[in-house]
């Protein structure tokens, strides 16, 4: 802490409460919440349509079709829910009189955090759980198990993304650029990244970084949510080319949970950097 | 003067090669109330910031009640500070109550002052509609009353009386009239200079960053020596009789208004003037003497 003095967590509570209601309100959770659950019954009733067939075949199919949707979709609604969280402020001409009172920077993006946190965290967790929950009558504890990871896995991907969206703006100048970066680091991260790994690995015939290959998939939270999953169901490990890449030592749940971490902590100790510069 | 709450020494800061405020030295005494000068630029918002601990200062050193805006102590010192930014900008989605809970509770002011406040600033009727139906001047009147959470000893307003209507701007310096009466130090920037010259107790005119003058209304109008305004009535047909007693003064050509004549006159030659048309005062119908305004002394200054 720069003025010598920890941080209050009162005034965290009080901007996340804030941050919180203000999404409660506005509907925001509502949507987002009606979009997962939609989304997901979707796919675990029709999955399987494309074989003429309509309803739960296999939950960990499911899942796997799940894990593809929620690569889109959650970071995608975790960048539009934290873009514009400071710059926005900023524009808005609300920043000055936040930061005339007794809080800091870094409590201030703590508490945004904390707030769009749990907005997102509800939203998610609802909204996938719904599914699971209305398919669980059919299937076994086991699977179900394995369907909570995923809907944790999901929530820590949307963690993550929403603080690289603080990151960003803390950044930007203003809500255009904030926007404009955000939807780029999307288009990087969700479409652009694999496919230039995977594109540097074929062209050279599996000579280039082969070694660093599954270090290198590390640093994408989507590819750490993707493996989170593969590896956790049997069924499914084989429909990924990536299973066969990545080595099992790697492949520990509490190791990938830890990637996870890192990638919630870091862009946000960044934002608060930048923040109080 | 008190002793002083607001110390400002050799506050500079810089953007690149601009200097927003460059070289402030500021003294404002408990209990005082202070204006703040300055065209569009001039740095006065600049200096709030700097005031208030929201940009570094580029060099100097700035202590409220002695103690540092940015130091370790900068909770207790922002408590006690009341600050109504020039362009508020509140949450349309909260009512008028839900605002001040949320200011308040940043603040640690208790959360039964947000009705009394509500009340004093004339917007109890409207505590439970969102800001977003408030009109320019209510929104005014409730930023006004999230400056005033927590019983400040330090009040920052900025252009404050903005988008207020009459009622609203006399309701306003009757609560800030309140407020010095319980020793708030109060400073303060408007652009109707006229609103606030009677009101203060010294101002500071603030030009591209530097105070360029600094004293009482009163005193800066002798300093700068700034002439009177005679307005007089006098039947046209005594105009020219008035012009030959005045000629040997030298005085600038009048201005007619309607039937009143304005005459510029330097604080030197008041008492021949004076002198020159006593011979005239039978034919002059009404006759009075303004001192500079602030307004002149802010232009005369900046001149």
């Amino acid at each position: 802490m720069k003025r010598g003095e920890g941080v209050d967590v009162r005034q965290i509570v009080v901007i996340a409460r804030k941050e919180f209601s203000d999404r409660l309100r506005n509907r925001w959770v509502l949507a987002a919440t009606a979009i997962f659950a939609a989304f997901s019954l979707a796919i675990a009733y029709f999955g399987a349509a494309q074989h003429g067939v309509v309803g739960v075949r296999s939950l960990e199919v499911t899942i796997a079709s799940l894990v593809s949707l929620a690569i889109y979709l959650v970071p995608l609604i975790a960048l539009i829910l934290g873009f514009d969280a400071v710059v926005g402020e900023r524009e808005r001409g609300s920043l000055d009189l936040l930061l005339s009172m007794p809080l800091t920077r870094t409590e201030l993006l703590l508490g945004k955090y904390v707030g769009l946190s749990a907005a997102l965290t509800c939203s998610t967790a609802i909204g996938f759980g719904v599914a699971g929950v209305l398919l669980g009558s059919s299937l076994s504890l086991d699977v179900l198990y394995h369907y909570g990871g995923f809907v944790l896995s999901a929530v820590l991907l949307g963690l993550a993304f929403l603080s690289i969206a603080l990151m960003v703006s803390t950044f930007a100048m203003d809500r255009a650029s904030a926007s404009g970066a955000a939807v780029a680091v999307w288009f990087f991260l969700v479409l652009v990244y694999d496919l230039l790994l995977l594109g540097a690995l074929v062209v050279s015939g599996g000579q280039v970084g082969a070694n660093v290959f599954p270090y290198l998939l590390l640093l994408n939270p989507t590819d750490v949510f993707r493996i989170l999953n593969i590896f956790g169901l049997e069924d499914v490990r084989t429909l990924y080319g990536l299973a066969t890449v990545f080595p099992d030592r790697l492949a520990h749940p509490a190791l990938l949970g830890a990637v996870m971490l890192a990638w919630i902590l870091a862009p946000l100790a960044l934002a608060s950097w930048r923040f109080r510069k | 003067m008190a002793k002083a709450l607001i110390e400002v020494r050799g506050a500079c800061k810089r953007y690149g090669e601009i200097s927003a405020v460059d070289g402030v030295d500021l003294s404002i005494g408990a209990g005082e109330m202070f204006g703040l000068i300055g065209r569009n630029g001039a740095g006065k918002s600049t200096l709030f910031k700097l005031i208030l601990g929201l940009t570094p200062a580029t060099a100097g050193e700035i202590r409220i009640d002695g103690q540092s805006v940015s130091g370790p102590q900068f909770r207790q010192v922002r408590r006690r500070l009341g600050y109504l930014p020039e362009n508020l900008a509140l949450y349309d989605n909260l009512t008028g109550l839900e605002t001040l809970e949320f200011w308040g509770s940043l603040k640690g002011a208790p959360r039964g002052a947000c009705g009394v406040l509500l009340e004093r600033v004339g917007l109890a009727h409207a505590a439970d509609r969102r800001v977003r139906t408030y009109s320019k001047g209510m929104r005014q009147r409730l930023g006004f009353a999230q400056a005033l959470l927590g019983d400040p000893a330090l009040l920052l307003l900025d252009e404050p009386t903005n988008g207020l209507d009459p009622e609203g701007i006399r309701d306003f310096y009757r609560i800030l009239h309140e407020q010095r009466a319980r020793g708030c130090t109060i400073l303060i920037t408007s652009h109707i200079l006229a609103e606030i010259q009677e009101r203060v107790e010294r101002i500071a005119i603030l030009d591209a960053g530097k105070i360029r003058a600094l004293g009482a209304v009163h005193a800066l109008r002798e300093t700068l020596d700034l002439p009177l305004t005679f307005e007089l009535r006098i039947p046209s047909e005594w105009r020219d009789a008035l012009h030959s007693s005045l000629a040997h003064l030298s005085l600038g050509e009048p201005v007619i208004h309607e039937d009143r004549i304005r005459l510029q006159i330097p604080r030197a030659a008041r008492m021949a003037a004076l002198a020159a048309l006593a011979p005239l005062l039978e034919r002059i119908s009404y006759f009075y003497i303004r001192e500079p305004s602030l307004e002149d002394v802010f232009l005369g200054q900046s001149a």
